[in-house]
């Protein structure tokens, strides 16, 4: 029986494989530092030990690239909690200091491109979750616009995440505490996840961010609002740096009308759970059975 | 002496792929300054980060994942000559299944560039191995296509290489070695582009794919595409290099084309029924596709090409006449091409993403970069399966031999003669 | 309960006390100790304390007794002329007016309905005599603004009028914040496709 010969055709697969990784390789400088950091492993994976060394490489890769002493965090999730959001539809007036309290917190790209964790769109009164008929650019002079609603969308941090069912690296997990984090370190890019979300919770850095130096936030979780890398995936994560030491996210705290709420849905006595007894809440897509922690409501 | 054997093959196909006609040298040169367009602009894009392309957060997968989808299923449309020459032992189309195979080799090597130069972290590809990284199976579509696309690959490239060194060596390939693989790469033929199906099938989130029907159309529609490229580049081989093919495999391939693509069709109308009829709010897409929508209508005369030309490609190929007469037979084979492209690429992945989760439309439109790279992996793609068939034609039409090249002593053919 | 027990107890240690003098005064010693302490009580339940900032007052116009304190105290329902007209009521001013919140004899402490005087740092009382839900919202922390620790720090309170105008609570439209940039355009919204 004669055995598979290497042949002309099998040197020249692999050649051209081995060239375009050699060429996706070649976008790391052969550092000690960059070395380490692409064999990193995964968060998930790693000793305590270990965390520490990563913690130290990338304060020290941060103060090298922004000139700035980033403190990283890597508090893990607080037993007996489980976080959920609320949200009063009926305060919302679409003013989307929101999204830029969420956008001075969490160090995303300002421009080329521009991330928003926060989406706030504005729906005509009457089919209240018609999502086609929503408006993401309105810019009038005042808000609110009478006969409009309006409805801010973030990640909905499901208990049920069809973006973790799908990623192939198991990059994005759920948290003890009900949080879906990513480990940008080891994201490879390939976006299944932005497609398998069903509320635009995700989005990607096409480029390098870009952040103005003097609006860094240096308070960060490593699975949170660290700076990030290009062409790796990011989301809300109901601020993580700011949650787990009992703090309200930036965005709750950014809105003027009260109309965000947020707590421990295991607490008997947190706000959330009173929202939950005592208003008509609902999630968006139910249908969809992802089991959202975003709770809608009508206060008034 | 097996590796000097193994050597001395190698250096033999080396010689033939470096020599050929003036054609065959414009033809690479072409083929590799194409490729080296696309890598100056993936250089870029890897540079600049994906940003490069038009793709954002509405529309996150385009061209390069259109390609791939297209690409899968012409890989697995190979097992449409696997069947008739293997099970059916269909006498002119067995002589060629082994070159329609390396061609489904070619393809998968497409797919998998294609993928890589959509991922975002390239140099991270070592995550998905698993033991070293973490390869979400069986959870992941994506985890299950890194496999099963590597399986066919190998599957397509063990069995007709084995069978090829065995022309080579005038020797009769092992049956029960090579049967068990040859079988086995049917189902798996179906499997890698159910897998690729059910990638996006599983997606709730976006109800233009969530749709039952989605696998069966994918089959469907690769089983028209994949055999009218084979079609094609048959004719190509056969006027190269004066290969035997006969004209009963290229009109059994229509036939089967049609029989496809009746089914391709039927499913569209399935679809489109289902869509109109009820009306409900996930119309949305399919309205996009072929109406417009709320003053967005990109893609409308491309989708109504794409119908016309898979409809006349359809009665091209079903009355026996027109099939039966290669111009005819060439045009309708670049009609279905073309229409099954427009149909898989910015007929399927663009309306999944528009409009997207939260309402809003962006009409995605592939920029000159990533024209280049995928035009740079099809060459790529293009110039593996040109090697392929240098080395593989001149073994199949019994050229290229052992003992041809070989001046054996006596000693070696006592002992040839003793192992046979 | 407590009276009943009170008495019972009397009884029991005036009926040692043999001399009838003794008696009477105990009972009458008794009696003044038992008002005294529901006079402390102040005759109704006492609203619980919440962490407030101070309130929001005008520059200068606290303590209002500083001009009050001499004045003569008209109740009678009129326009202001001379001062405060810089002040709109727009907020149940059909059935109200100053006077039915601002305490008349103290300008220092806000009136309740049942006549008891508040001070300003409590007057999320008053607002929650007639906004009931809103105010048991408030309570437990769902309604307003928040800020600050939610659990494991000091939870922050607003008062009512830190956010709401007390003479014309409604919310003004205001600027919204700019729309996110078109997917293609990185640098700026430019209008486009």
């Amino acid at each position: 029986m004669a055995d598979k010969r290497f042949t002309r055709r099998d040197f020249l697969k692999i050649a051209s494989v081995a060239t375009l990784s050699g060429v996706g390789l070649s976008g790391i400088s052969c550092k000690k530092a960059d070395l380490e950091e692409f064999l990193q492993k995964h968060y998930l994976e790693m000793t305590d030990e270990e965390k520490k060394q990563t913690i130290k490489r990338l304060e020290e890769k941060y103060l090298k690239k922004y000139g700035k002493k980033f403190t990283i965090s890597t508090q893990g999730a607080k037993p007996g909690t489980l976080w959920g959001y609320g949200l009063d539809l009926s305060r919302c007036i679409g003013c989307r200091r929101c999204v830029y309290g969420c956008v001075k917190e969490n160090n995303p790209s300002r421009y080329n491109p521009q991330l928003h964790w926060i989406r706030v769109v504005r729906l005509p009164e009457g089919s209240l979750i018609n999502l086609e008929k929503t408006e993401h650019y309105y810019n009038p002079p005042l808000v609110p616009e009478p006969g409009y609603v309006y409805m801010p969308v973030q990640c909905q941090h499901c208990e049920n995440p069809p973006c973790v069912k799908v990623c192939p690296v198991r990059a994005t997990w759920k948290e003890p505490d009900g949080l879906v984090v990513v480990d940008y370190n080891w994201c490879i890019g390939c976006r299944y996840c932005i497609a398998a979300c069903p509320y635009k919770g995700r989005v990607f850095n096409w480029a390098e961010p870009n952040i103005p130096p003097e609006e860094l936030n240096t308070a960060v979780h490593y699975l949170g609002n660290r700076p990030r890398y290009k062409n790796v995936v990011d989301k809300c994560t109901f601020c993580v740096q700011r949650v787990r030491q009992g703090r309200y996210p930036a965005c709750v705290e950014a809105c003027p009308t009260g109309t965000r709420k947020f707590g421990n849905l295991l607490d008997p006595n947190s706000e959330i759970r009173y929202l939950i007894d005592h208003k008509r809440v609902f999630r968006l897509k139910e249908d969809l059975n992802t089991e959202p922690k975003f709770y809608y409501f009508f206060g008034l | 002496m097996a590796d000097m054997e193994a050597w001395r093959f190698f250096k033999q196909t080396l010689v033939l792929v470096a020599k050929g006609r003036p054609i065959y040298y414009l033809w690479c040169a072409l083929l590799l300054f194409i490729m080296a367009v696309g890598l100056w602009f993936y250089t870029k894009q890897m540079e600049q980060g994906l940003i490069f392309t038009s793709m954002r957060n509405e529309v996150s997968w385009g061209l390069y994942i259109a390609n791939f989808t297209y690409l899968v299923g012409v890989a697995a449309a190979a097992v449409l000559l696997v069947i008739p020459a293997y099970i059916y032992h269909f006498g002119p189309i067995k002589e060629i299944v082994v070159l329609g195979e390396l061609f489904a080799a070619s393809s998968i090597v497409m797919a998998l560039l294609f993928v890589t130069v959509d991922l975002g972290r390239p140099e991270r590809f070592w995550h998905l191995i698993p033991g070293i990284g973490i390869l979400a199976f069986p959870n992941s579509l994506l985890a299950w296509d890194v496999i099963v696309l590597n399986g066919y690959f190998f599957l397509n490239v063990i069995v007709p290489v084995y069978i090829l060194v065995n022309s080579y060596y005038e020797k009769e390939p092992n049956a029960k070695f090579i049967v068990p693989l040859i079988l086995l790469s049917i189902p798996w033929a179906v499997g890698i582009h159910t897998v690729t199906a059910f990638l996006y099938n599983g997606l709730a989130a976006r109800p233009f794919w969530n749709a039952s029907i989605l696998a069966p159309r994918f089959l469907a529609s690769a089983f028209c595409s994949g055999p009218a490229i084979i079609i094609i580049i048959f004719q190509v081989i056969r006027k190269i290099s004066q290969i035997k093919i006969a004209n009963e495999a290229l009109f059994k391939i229509a036939e089967l084309i049609a029989y496809a693509m009746f089914l391709n069709l039927f499913l569209l109308g399935a679809e489109v029924f289902k869509e109109y009829y009820s009306n409900t709010i996930h119309l949305a897409p399919l309205e996009y596709l072929y109406q417009g929508l709320r003053g967005h209508h990109a893609l409308v005369p491309w989708m109504w090409l794409s119908l016309a030309f898979n409809v006349t490609a359809f009665v091209l190929f079903l009355i026996p006449r027109t099939r039966k007469n290669i111009p005819t037979l060439n045009v309708g084979a670049f009609l279905i091409i073309i229409g099954v492209w427009i149909e898989k690429g910015p007929g399927f992945v663009a309306p999944g993403f528009i409009p997207d989760p939260l309402g809003e439309i962006y009409e995605y439109f592939p920029n000159f970069a990533e024209l280049a790279i995928s035009l740079g992996v099809w060459a790529c793609g293009l110039l593996v399966f040109t090697l392929f068939m240098k080395v593989a034609i001149p073994i199949v039409r019994g050229d290229f031999i052992h003992s041809k090249h070989v001046k054996i002593g006596p000693r070696k053919k006592r002992a040839q003669l003793r192992d046979m | 309960m407590l009276f009943g027990a009170c008495v019972l107890i009397l009884f029991k240690i005036t009926s040692v006390l043999q001399n009838k003098p003794m008696r009477r005064a105990a009972l009458l010693s008794f009696f003044v100790i038992l008002s005294v302490f529901c006079w402390s009580l102040d005759g109704r339940g006492k609203e619980e304390d919440f962490p407030v900032p101070r309130p929001p007052f005008s520059e200068g116009i606290f303590p209002c007794s500083s001009c009050h304190a001499g004045m003569e105290v008209n109740t009678k329902r009129r326009e202001l002329k001379e001062e405060h007209t810089n002040i709109q009521l727009k907020h149940g001013s059909i059935s109200r007016w100053c006077l039915d919140c601002h305490d008349a004899a103290n300008r220092d402490m806000l009136r309740l309905v049942n006549g008891d005087r508040i001070d300003f740092s409590h007057s999320y009382e008053l607002c929650g005599q007639c906004h009931g839900p809103t105010y048991r919202d408030w309570k437990v922390g769902v309604h307003g603004k928040r800020i600050g620790y939610f659990e494991g720090g000091p939870r922050t309170y607003f008062l009512c009028v830190n956010c709401h105008n007390p003479h014309d609570p409604k919310f003004k439209p205001i600027k919204p914040e700019p729309p996110p940039f078109k997917p293609l355009y990185r640098y700026n919204p430019a209008a486009g496709k």
